[in-house]
């Protein structure tokens, strides 16, 4: 190649990285962008109505036409809910990625079709999964309750967190788990003290992950759990929740409860924050033995 | 001199798929010897060492044929339990793989899984192995660290005290030395020679000086059969297939 020609080469190339270079800056921007948007807005429009009384109170009459009171009925709903959901879809995401990771073959044919499913279910929009619930309360009888909430948003969370402890756990190398086997431990040994050990912050983000989505979801709650101005006080009882509570007032023609929609909406993104915050440093304290 | 032998191996065949991978293998491994296979990377050199405790079982599309029997048992006979098979013996990978917790809970890791035992007991259990390793003096004051923090050295030393802590009769070293500095492969040679002892010692290795050094048995694999095994000093001073002359000589590699 003669020398001008490879001159003009280099230029075309390093305009091909700045091109990039650019576009990559714009996309963070973007992402940084809209996360202030959001925050900002929730956080403007919601800061006038926000008040001691929001996260102490259930709402008192009239609560809806822009009197007294709080959500606290629809926070304490909201971490219930969620909170079982989770504990619901951890003890089935569990067992079923330490089988396709563990007990499976690598090329089995089960292991592929347990992921394409859950890969399918994860795709279902969570308005089928409340219908879907709706259904299963009809067949038993069952009303409008928390445990019925439970039980619909597990469902929701279960694929989310089975596939993102699944990427986790594939991750383990090989010579690790065989490591162990040469040890004499048994499959189940190896997965519950040496692959869930190794892949804790993982399996926690997962569950974070699975979390976050449960606690913030409406559309399988609609039905599932129903709303009340209540604590629920059993599983039996309908139970509010924060996206609902969001929905409401949004849905009413008075301005200051609309405000306290957008005052619910920064209670909720909150909330997320601070489990994840909590649940992260926990995790800190047991990433120190992690192989790398 | 005594013949007794914990494994032998009967016409041994693995197949990777339709890949056959080792051939007919045959070989009684002496005890309380340090018996070195040897050959050019690829030969199956890694396929027969794992073939001696089963893990090749997690693989896929591995097919086994003939017989290993340790102790008299044929450890492919479905009614073996696998566990007690890999009991016996202790293996060092190539690149030492530490279990994800602290130095004390790596060496308590097989005897917590295999045996009810109280604290102090298990302490001495964990001390006793160490100091075996040769670990002892460097970890003494930092048991609960977590083990990825020493040295691959260490690490090499630490996975063999793990290993010995189970109580096996063999050692198996799949190119145990391959990840070390030269004083940390010399030092893990060295605790091989004195193991053996009280161990059978199955080392693989395509280092021939280190073959050498170490070894009381030479077994030849070249391209998945057993060309050729004896005693180390027979085996490099006269070998008596032209394949192992060729290999011993570097012209093939």
């Amino acid at each position: 190649m003669s020398h001008p020609s490879s001159l003009h080469w280099l230029r075309r190339r390093k305009l091909k990285e700045g091109i990039f270079r650019v576009l990559m800056a714009a996309s963070v921007l973007v992402v940084i962008g809209c996360l202030a948007l959001i925050m900002g807005t929730i956080i403007w429009k919601g800061l006038p109505a926000m008040n001691l009384s929001m996260i102490t109170q259930t709402p008192k009459g009239g609560y809806y036409l822009g009197r007294e009171g709080g959500i606290l009925n629809a926070i304490v709903g909201s971490l219930y809910l969620a909170s079982g959901a989770t504990v619901l879809a951890i003890l089935f995401s569990l067992p079923v990625v330490l089988y396709i990771n563990v007990y499976a073959q690598k090329r089995s044919r089960l292991a592929s079709l347990t992921r394409f499913s859950l890969d399918v279910l994860w795709g279902i929009p969570s308005i089928v999964y409340g219908a879907f619930g709706f259904i299963i309360m009809i067949f038993f009888g069952l009303r409008s309750s928390l445990l019925a909430g439970i039980l619909a948003v597990g469902l929701l969370e279960f694929p989310i967190m089975s596939r993102a402890a699944d990427e986790v756990i594939r991750m383990v190398p090989n010579e690790l788990l065989e490591a162990s086997y040469s040890l004499g431990a048994t499959r189940l040994e190896t997965a519950l003290k040496v692959v869930v050990r190794q892949c804790l912050p993982g399996l926690l983000t997962a569950v974070l992950i699975a979390f976050g989505r449960g606690i913030g979801d409406a559309a399988s709650v609609l039905f599932t759990a129903g709303f009340t101005d209540r604590i629920p006080t059993s599983l039996f009882q309908p139970a509010a929740t924060l996206p609902l509570a969001i929905f409401f007032q949004l849905g009413t023609p008075f301005p200051e409860v609309q405000q306290r929609a957008y005052a619910s909406a920064a209670i909720l993104t909150v909330l997320i924050l601070v489990i994840s915050l909590l649940a992260r440093g926990l995790g800190k304290r047991y990433t120190r033995h992690i192989i790398k | 001199m005594e013949t007794r032998t914990h494994i032998s191996v009967q016409d041994l065949s693995v197949y990777f798929d339709e890949l056959r991978v080792l051939t007919d293998i045959s070989i009684d491994i002496p005890d309380h010897k340090i018996t070195v296979i040897i050959g050019p990377s690829g030969c199956g050199k890694t396929t027969l060492l794992k073939s001696l405790n089963r893990l090749l079982d997690p693989l896929d599309g591995v097919r086994v044929g003939g017989r290993v029997l340790v102790d008299g048992i044929d450890i492919y006979d479905p009614r073996t339990e696998v566990t007690e098979v890999r009991k016996k013996m202790g293996l060092l990978s190539q690149r030492p793989q530490v279990l994800p917790m602290s130095i004390y809970d790596n060496v308590a890791y097989g005897p917590r899984i295999h045996n009810h035992i109280d604290k102090k007991r298990l302490g001495e259990i964990v001390e006793h192995y160490l100091h075996m390793a040769g670990l002892w003096e460097e970890v003494k004051d930092r048991l609960g660290e977590p083990a990825s923090r020493l040295s691959v050295g260490q690490q090499q030393r630490l996975c063999l005290a793990r290993g010995l802590a189970v109580g096996p009769e063999i050692i198996l070293g799949d190119e145990p030395t391959s990840a070390l500095d030269p004083q940390s492969s010399q030092n893990v040679e060295r605790r091989l020679i004195e193991l053996k002892e009280e161990y059978t010692v199955i080392v693989v290795t395509h280092i021939l000086r280190q073959a050498k050094r170490i070894a009381d048995y030479i077994a030849f694999l070249y391209l998945g059969e057993l060309v050729e095994h004896g005693p180390a000093a027979e085996v490099f001073a006269n070998p008596k297939n032209p394949r192992t002359r060729a290999y011993l000589t570097g012209e093939i590699s």
